[in-house]
């Protein structure tokens, strides 16, 4: 759920030190030197915290319509109340809680899509690294074919297949992503395989599974951090992008897409319905962008800037 | 140069195989036998089902109805629409080219804004030129253009009237289409003299949207691959044989750099098809996106299936040609396989 994004860092943090502190201190200087990340960072725990506690944070139920209250503006706004921060929506919802649910939502979509594509990527890229021959090439065939298809129509398609759901625009959105882990792992893989140390533990004995796991898979892990923590924002990107078109998250869902989706409308007679969502998506996706891009900085000093 | 051309047309064929199946199976997954989704609810009777089927195909072995329908394919056969009954290369054909107009604009604005910001961008690095142009180019980057339309028409459509809401030209005029690209058709074709006006105001905003991100991309593209030449020995060389900085930038450095920008802008095709779907979306575009979508929404699964087809066979050979000029451009990419 949306708390393995905080899990992660906090986990390396806590486990490092201990573990090995100067690795985790290096990492932690390169990446401070990246003011962006930094902020990225604190965006997303902010995020993340707002979404587990969204029950706790959000001033009024996401679904919950109040009636007397239709298109009430900001509070800062001529005719807003203190009630309703941002406003409320067509039929009386209030905006804020609905993007606080919003981000939960988003941050679970992330999360499951990323762990989706990146365990199938992953699994499909060391296959077709430790088997070059006619497994490897079909793989990697069906990866390139997966690439030739613009990201969203893929989605689409499969979502059309599916039929529109969250789950469904999910696994749509999961299926167009897992090439670009499948080609960074397999790369990866073909840069170690060559090298001694491989080759020592096969001597050794170890077995295909033991070489892929233990042995190539931590020293491939760098890239493909930094790919998930920018898959994490396509992944929200393209989810809403679904919401949008009405092949996502259904209604009333407090999906921030799919909040855009019902707030065109209105676009002419209440700003606040069709601006708050998008904001909300911006600075997420933002975030994510900021923080893999610090990533990579930090992590693999060949990519730096 | 042959070799090398020959090789890359050996790994595209297969590539376009696979989006044929890919099609081919489309509308297979969809769950319902095909002539069932077709006639939907109306029903149809066992013995004319099984006739219609043997009509069809159905009743083959799947890898014949696979070899049949690439068959159809290469006559250009592309399927019936079932809501219009017309051909989807027909219906294709004629929405194509409100799209590729669409999208040449937005490449176009991409390329002009994005190759001097990040050239500059790299000339002042660390400056804050540098940190404006790279803050604004991953906001670009970062934006759900579906959003980022809606914020545009409330801004110069809602708010200040600049701007048309939707469509492609005012219900005013009428446009034969000649060539299709409302552009020429309205400038040399057309006697209403205010025709070329209107369609450029109705293009400006959707032009925006969908070149946004290949302007984000193309500007950060530009930047690093400039620092990356900025810092090779020949440029000091140059430098120091006391060109001017003009000589240095932009007959010495740009043509290097550019090589690695000319692939990302050929690569910008998925993007742009992608974003077309939005982007036709939002401004009730008349163009392959926005029918796309109806189709999906219609159930219209041939159209789907069809338009998924010549897009990505388009995509593929869009990518197919970058390659190729990426060779030609630079020859040690050609002569290192």
């Amino acid at each position: 759920m949306a708390d393995n994004a905080l899990q992660t860092p906090a986990q390396t943090a806590t486990a490092a030190p201990a573990a090995a502190p100067s690795l985790f201190a290096e990492f932690w200087y390169h990446f401070r030197q990246n003011r962006g990340a930094v902020w990225g960072l604190y965006i997303i725990v902010f995020m993340a915290l707002v979404a587990i506690f969204a029950n706790f944070v959000a001033p009024h139920s996401p679904i919950e319509q109040y009636r007397d209250h239709l298109l009430t503006p900001p509070a800062w706004a001529e005719g807003g109340s203190l009630q309703f921060i941002l406003g409320t929506d067509d039929i009386g919802r209030d905006i804020l809680s609905r993007l606080i649910y919003g981000a939960r939502l988003s941050l679970f979509i992330g999360c499951i899509v990323v762990t989706i594509s990146l365990a199938i990527g992953v699994a499909l890229g060391l296959i077709a690294g430790f088997f070059p021959g006619v497994i490897g090439i079909i793989i990697m065939r069906v990866m390139d074919i997966l690439l030739a298809l613009p990201s969203l129509l893929l989605a689409v398609v499969v979502a059309a297949i599916l039929g529109p759901g969250l789950l469904n625009a999910i696994l749509a959105v999961a299926i167009t992503v897992v090439p670009h882990y499948t080609r960074l792992t397999r790369a990866a893989v073909m840069s170690e395989l060559p090298k001694d140390y491989v080759t020592a533990s096969r001597v050794a004995g170890a077995g295909v599974v033991r070489q892929m796991l233990i042995n190539v898979l931590p020293n491939c892990a760098a890239p493909l951090i930094v790919q998930a923590t920018l898959g994490f924002s396509s992944a929200i990107l393209d989810a809403a992008a679904l919401g949008f078109l009405g092949l996502g998250a259904q209604p009333p869902t407090p999906e921030w897409g799919t909040m855009l989706a019902a707030a065109r409308e209105y676009i002419s007679r209440a700003w606040w319905v069709v601006t708050f969502p998008g904001v909300a998506i911006l600075i997420t996706v933002l975030a994510f962008n900021l923080l893999g891009d610090g990533l990579r900085d930090a992590l693999d000093p060949k990519l730096k800037r | 140069m042959l070799r090398f051309l020959l090789t890359r047309i050996g790994l595209v064929i297969p590539t376009f195989f696979g989006i044929t199946f890919l099609s081919f199976i489309l509308i297979r997954l969809v769950p319902g036998d095909p002539i069932e989704v077709r006639v939907g609810e109306r029903g149809i009777a066992p013995a004319r089902l099984a006739q219609l089927r043997h009509e069809m195909g159905l009743d083959q072995p799947l890898w014949k109805q696979f070899f049949d329908y690439i068959a159809q394919v290469l006559h250009g056969d592309l399927g019936v629409s079932v809501v219009t009954q017309k051909s989807v290369l027909t219906e294709f054909l004629t929405l194509f080219p409100a799209t590729l107009e669409l999208s040449i604009a937005a490449i176009l604005f991409a390329v002009i804004l994005g190759l001097p910001f990040g050239i500059l961008a790299a000339l002042k690095r660390g400056s804050w030129v540098d940190h404006t142009v790279m803050g604004v180019s991953l906001s670009g980057f970062s934006m759900p253009i579906f959003w980022w339309g809606l914020l545009l028409i409330l801004l110069f459509s809602v708010t200040l009237g600049w701007t048309p809401v939707s469509g492609r030209i005012s219900a005013m005029y009428y446009i034969e289409p000649t060539t299709g690209f409302l552009l020429i058709d309205s400038l040399f074709f057309s006697d209403d003299s205010g025709a070329f006006g209107s369609v450029v105001r109705y293009m400006i905003l959707p032009t925006i949207v969908l070149g946004t991100v290949p302007l984000a991309v193309i500007a950060r593209m530009t930047r690093s691959a400039m620092l990356e030449v900025l810092g090779e020995d020949y440029i000091r060389t140059a430098r120091a044989k006391g060109l001017s900085a003009y000589r240095v930038i932009f007959i010495h450095a740009l043509r290097n750099a550019l090589i690695p920008v000319v692939t990302v802008i050929g690569l910008q095709v998925g993007t742009l098809m992608g974003g077309a779907i939005l982007t036709e979306t939002i401004f009730s575009w008349p163009g392959i996106g926005k029918w796309l979508v109806e189709s999906i929404n219609r159930r219209d699964y041939p159209a789907l299936q069809g338009g998924v087809l010549l897009i990505a066979s388009l995509v593929i050979l869009v990518n197919f040609l970058v390659d190729v000029l990426y060779g030609t451009l630079n020859p040690r990419i050609r002569h290192g396989r």
